[in-house]
């Protein structure tokens, strides 16, 4: 039986400072999450608010899934010196390279998700807004949601799921290959231009994806380098031998809800198939590499890729194909394991999604990421008569993913709506409740002073004695609303929390 | 026989939840034009004044 999913999302952002000469991208970023952790600092502790910071002592980002490490692969660097904070809605809020990431808290199902990954990118409002009220004249910080500067350069939005550790990687490497080539026709950002190696920028005008020209291999270690469409990262940050996490590299950051909601929900709708064993061996891409690349480039959704064994299908009908397979699925098992109603809500949006990509693709105008681009692109060069290599094109697809509510295109867009506004601004503030990240979250509301650092799977608290008390929180199940909400309600000091744990554990 | 009944049954929910989500009927076109012009002139406003100093500008490091 399926394991209980979690699902968790991490976002580089694009940044740019202007009106100065020289600016520092590591700097920027820097200044722009100081600026909303002292925004967001308590007014009843003063201007000295503690901040809690990032716990690095279980980080292996260089240990990969498959028990070895290549020759010559480059692990991630880990830079504990640059600004890494832990929020109160259980997030993690970082400067990685020369970017702001955030990474979600960990949540149960995949409208969760979608919440806490929206209130992201409006904590990344509230940040670019606190840190220009700071600027002096004349200088802004401007943050964007993508994925590519269109030179070449990329930065990731990943996912994250929660996988048995029993389950065989191959059929894993198998699978998800398939859905993650074939789901670009959803859940792709679009992009004006190719930054394919020995390829010229305009020989494509316009693609789904923003990430599908940066990858050169079907299975590694590497993030920076040759990317691997199926990410060995073997950090479960969780109990190992009970869980994997299958780090997901080759994804795109969306702006449309529904992109985001049928990523992650059709993704941990196949986890859950692959670990019953509930898929044959008929959907196997022949060249993954090249077929992520070809999808991607495909507008007319009809471009046959060649499967193992010789024959050919679209990357349309592979995903209805997964789509019959997941209903399958969801009427012998159940959806319980796999989100519950928010599963079931995932297959009306998927199917209704592959309707329309099938009939008329231009009816998700506001649904899908790629569709709604292309048509403002489309419609703004017919109208003003541009050639497609115009800048005021290139210029449109980088403000599309403008996060500045005056400027951004994709804000002007009267877009599906799958959660409310009341609901993201509650996922700003507080934790999701059905996992672990309750724990994290309330304890940094409720005593930020004892919080010293904290990491995903544990906590260290400085209670005023001689010993910090470390909290390990290593099941990613446990540490829930259900769990410990009455008891954090009702101790007042952070010590009382820790000794009546200790007693619930004895 | 079960099977094809239940795809029969399947493609008329699929009717009947498409008309609730995306109406693919020429309204919905339409609306999509009137809508797509108030977006286009008020991109007319709000776009980058010098689009190829923008976009020659935007250059990021690698991340991930």
């Amino acid at each position: 039986m399926a394991l209980q999913r979690i699902y968790g999302t991490e976002t580089e952002y694009g940044i740019i400072h202007r009106g100065v000469k020289d600016s520092n991208p590591i700097s920027a970023s820097s200044f722009l999450i100081n600026a909303y952790l002292s925004k967001t600092a308590d007014p009843g502790i003063g201007p000295n608010s503690p901040r809690v910071g990032w716990d690095f002592i279980d980080e292996t980002p260089g240990t990969d899934i498959r028990g070895f490490s290549p020759m010559g692969s480059l692990p991630p660097e880990i830079e504990p010196n640059l600004v890494n904070a832990v929020l109160a809605n259980g997030s993690r809020y970082y400067v990685d390279h020369a970017h702001p990431e955030l990474s979600t808290p960990e949540c149960l199902d995949p409208l969760s998700l979608l919440r806490w990954d929206r209130a992201g990118d409006e904590i990344l409002i509230k940040s670019m807004s606190a840190a220009n009220e700071a600027l002096p004249d004349g200088e802004e910080l401007i943050i964007y949601k993508n994925n590519s500067d269109g030179k070449g350069n990329s930065y990731g939005c990943h996912e994250n799921y929660l996988i048995s550790r029993d389950t065989p990687f191959g059929r894993i490497v198998q699978h998800a290959t398939t859905h993650f080539v074939t789901r670009q026709i959803f859940t792709g950002a679009g992009k004006v231009g190719s930054e394919a190696v020995g390829e010229k920028r305009m020989e494509i005008p316009f693609q789904l994806t923003q990430r599908a020209d940066f990858f050169e291999e079907e299975v590694g270690l590497e993030t920076t380098l040759k990317r691997p469409i199926i990410n060995t990262r073997d950090e479960p940050h969780a109990d190992p031998l009970k869980y994997r996490r299958l780090h997901v590299i080759v994804g795109d950051a969306n702006l449309c809800e529904v992109s985001t909601f049928l990523k992650l929900g059709t993704t941990g709708l196949l986890m859950a198939m692959i670990e019953d064993d509930f898929l044959d061996n008929q959907l196997k891409i022949a060249n993954p590499v090249h077929a992520l690349q070809q999808v991607s480039r495909d507008m007319s959704l009809k471009t046959p890729i060649l499967m193992e064994g010789g024959k050919t299908a679209t990357a349309l009908s592979i995903q209805w194909e997964l789509f019959e397979r997941s209903n399958n699925y969801l009427n012998k098992f159940g959806s319980e394991n796999v989100g519950g109603e928010s599963v079931l809500k995932v297959m009306d949006y998927w199917e209704k999604v592959l309707s329309a990509l099938s009939s008329n693709p231009e009816q998700l105008f506001g649904f899908l990421d790629w569709v709604t681009k292309k048509k403002i692109i489309d419609s703004y060069a017919d109208r003003h008569d541009l050639n497609v290599d115009d800048y005021k094109l290139a210029a449109l697809d980088l403000q599309y993913h403008d996060l500045r509510p005056e400027t951004s295109l994709f804000l002007r867009v009267a877009t599906e709506k799958i959660v409310s506004t009341e609901e993201v601004e509650l996922a700003i503030e507080n934790p999701p409740e059905g996992t672990r990240a309750f724990f994290r979250g309330r304890c940094l509301q409720k005593w930020p002073e004892n919080v010293l650092v904290a990491n995903w799977d544990s906590i260290v608290f400085d209670t005023g004695d001689q010993n910090l008390r470390r909290v390990p929180m290593m099941e990613p199940l446990k540490g829930t609303s259900e769990h410990v909400g009455d008891l954090i309600d009702s101790c007042e000091t952070v010590i009382e929390l820790i000794e009546s744990i200790s007693e619930t554990i004895q | 026989m079960a099977e094809s009944e239940q795809k029969k049954r399947k493609t008329s929910e699929i009717d009947k939840s498409e008309s609730e989500l995306i109406d693919p009927t020429s309204t919905r076109s339409e609306e999509l034009s009137s809508e797509l012009d108030e977006l286009l002139d008020e991109i007319d406003e709000v776009l980058e004044e010098n689009a190829e100093e923008f976009v020659k500008n935007y250059v990021q490091k690698g991340g991930e």
